[in-house]
């Protein structure tokens, strides 16, 4: 074990496949001599040459493109992502090539599109987007939302392995602000497990990337309250671990949902259908969601804090339906 | 070219032809569905553009006009049929039609309906037999309407400075749908954007099949040679509609005439008549023979069955 920070951590899965597994490679934006905007990348280009940790022009669609030609003769590339936002100058190959090339052909595209994605730090709408919804819509598409650095290395190894195309959401505002003892060498979290990070008796949170965090901080001074509160953090939202958030359903029968993205249409409307279908009878209150005001993320400081989701927001809705 | 090489053009082409009329009607006769989309015009460009390549190391990405290409590139006839057909036996399993297949054996992998998105697809394909030390090039084609898509740029300029073997066929069969050139581009010709990429770029005429055998032949050499991509732009027309739906009124007679006039195969036939390769006889015992070899595929494939409809829930993703 370890001790590294959520960026080293996942620098570390693609350093420890990249030297086992010659068909990894990157693709990406100054992820080269410069080293990656988040400098996650640094040392890649003297470890590996400039055919591994290739810099490519300002051209997202040919970068996950290529990664798609890639990926079909042989070689299991990662794409990077310079923000997440920027997916969207990728979207048609992301979305219409890669998610459907199995159900098409039945042949497997072992690619990475990973990238900085989330709010919270000043970034402007165009550097803060919490997108992974807009995937798990769309078929195909593996999702994956890590929240600790234990976690972002194993689901990265697995990601990496994986026959399948994932889309790997990294929270930027997670980078270098947590640390814990991480696994050293080859280490792998399977896609679709969701994990219990607290457990509790009162309500379940059901959660995933950055909101993980402020629903554990939630939590702890709910504690003083007199309020078990239990964290479930999916991890994954393609696939979908359902087994394990119906059983924390089952055992609290009070269910909040947080995210980061914004409101309609997100991922916790998916999470709270299936638990109003199945388990209904388990319920005390309604399901509650707490998430961003469905606007772009905003600049300054005092907008941007007004419309995310916090820990505050969380224990407000943890309230509700505890006494409800 | 050698007399051997030059029959073997005309029979893909004659190949390409007869397929073409045999989906057609199939289509009359409510037994091929969707959209069938005719590649009546573009024999020579097919043909002649794949015939440049050698099958065994490179790989084609043709899109759904390119019937030809399939052929020569070893395709065959029945599971050509299956798939356009979407019988059971196809290799999209049903889940799609037309010539959106791959054939990995083939070394063929087809387009999907989102025009330009397989260029950059192509461009990392190969990237990645450069990354093995093979030698493979890619061949890809976009139409005159189709080369108006960002991806192609992104795709072009990123094959460019990674100098990847790559060739893009531009065929200009003059509408996109029923959007003329001079509402697609502005350029004179559309391989004059090779300047913008510092790749070779050529135009030439899409009508005759050694033309384009010789132009592509050339491409194929430089991308082997290290000296990156090259736009091939090839001018013919579609002589029917975007699709069999589309009544076509939006092409003016005189103009249909006149590349009625330049028809690739009955000219290509002429030509080699004239030379002595092959005579009138020889040709009609071959459109006859491959008119039969049509028959008996689309009567093959229509004996089977529609794919199971458990297939509709199968391979979203791979296992394991």
């Amino acid at each position: 074990m370890a001790v590294m920070t959520y960026l080293e951590a996942i620098a570390d899965a693609m350093r420890v496949e990249m030297r086992k597994d010659k068909s990894v490679f990157m693709i990406g934006e100054d992820i080269g001599a410069y080293g990656g905007a988040f400098k996650l990348t640094k040392g890649f280009l003297e470890e590996f040459g400039s055919e591994r940790v290739m810099d490519a022009p300002i051209s997202e669609s040919a970068i996950i493109g290529a990664g798609i030609g890639a990926a079909l003769n042989g070689m299991r590339p990662i794409v990077e992502m310079q923000f997440m936002d920027f997916v969207t100058n990728g979207f048609n190959q992301l979305v219409t090539v890669a998610g459907t090339t199995a159900y098409r052909w039945g042949i497997g595209l072992p690619l990475v599109v990973r990238g900085p994605s989330g709010g919270g730090v000043g970034a402007n709408p165009f550097h803060s987007r919490n997108s992974e919804a807009w995937f798990a819509h769309s078929t195909g598409l593996k999702v994956v939302c890590p929240a600790f650095p234990a976690d972002a290395k194993g689901l990265l190894t697995a990601a990496i392995r994986d026959n399948n195309p994932v889309v790997f959401y990294e929270h930027k505002g997670l980078y270098r602000k947590i640390k814990e003892e991480v696994p050293e060498g080859e280490y792998v979290v399977p896609l679709g497990l969701a994990r219990v990070v607290r457990e509790g008796k009162s309500v379940s949170v059901i959660t995933y990337g950055s909101a993980v965090h402020m629903s554990l901080q939630a939590a702890e001074t709910l504690a003083q309250e007199g309020i078990d509160v239990e964290v479930v953090d999916i991890r994954t939202l393609v696939p979908f671990d359902e087994e394990t958030v119906l059983e924390s359903v089952r055992k609290t029968g009070r269910v909040v949902v947080a995210h980061e993205a914004v409101l309609t249409a997100g991922f916790g409307g998916e999470i709270a259908a299936r638990i109003a279908d199945k388990a209904f009878k388990y319920l005390d209150a309604p399901v509650k969601r707490v998430a961003s005001f469905d606007s772009p993320t905003p600049f300054a400081p005092t907008l941007e804090k007004a419309v995310l989701p916090d820990a505050d927001k969380i224990m407000v809705a943890i309230r509700e339906v505890f006494r409800f | 070219m050698p007399p051997e090489q030059t029959l073997l053009l005309l029979r893909y082409m004659i190949m390409a032809r007869e397929f073409d009329a045999a989906m057609l009607r199939l289509y009359r006769q409510g037994k091929a569905f969707g959209g069938v989309y005719s590649q009546l015009g573009n024999e020579a460009t097919s043909v002649g553009s794949a015939y440049a390549l050698d099958p065994k190391r490179d790989v084609l990405f043709p899109m759904h006009r390119n019937i030809g290409a399939h052929f020569v590139f070893g395709q065959n006839l029945d599971q050509l049929m299956v798939n356009h057909l979407a019988r059971e036996g196809s290799q999209m399993r049903g889940t799609d039609g037309t010539g959106h297949y791959a054939d990995e054996t083939l070394r063929i992998y087809g387009n999907v309906s989102h025009l330009g998105a397989m260029i950059p697809v192509a461009a990392g394909f190969v990237l990645a037999s450069r990354m093995r030390g093979e030698d493979c090039v890619a061949m890809t084609y976009i139409g005159d309407g189709g080369a108006q898509v960002g991806e192609v740029h992104e795709a072009l300029n990123f094959a460019s400075v990674h100098k990847l073997p790559l060739v893009l066929i531009i065929e200009n069969n003059q509408y996109a749908y029923s959007t003329p050139n001079s509402l697609e581009f502005a350029c004179a010709k559309l391989s004059d954007r090779a300047l913008g990429y510092g790749i070779h770029g050529e135009t030439i005429d899409g009508t005759n099949v050694e033309t384009v055998y010789e132009a592509c032949s050339r491409a194929v050499q430089r991308a082997r040679a290290g000296e990156g991509p090259s736009i091939i732009e090839t001018i013919t027309m579609r002589l029917r509609g975007h699709a069999e739906h589309d009544d076509f009124a939006y092409v003016p007679k005189e103009m249909l005439a006149e590349w009625t006039a330049k028809d690739p195969v009955e000219t290509y036939i002429k030509t080699l008549i004239k030379r002595g390769a092959i005579t009138e006889d020889d040709v009609q015992a071959l459109k006859k023979g491959t008119l039969a070899d049509m028959i008996q595929a689309i009567d093959r494939a229509l004996e089977r069955p529609w794919p199971a409809a458990e297939e509709g829930f199968r391979n979203v993703f791979i296992e394991g």
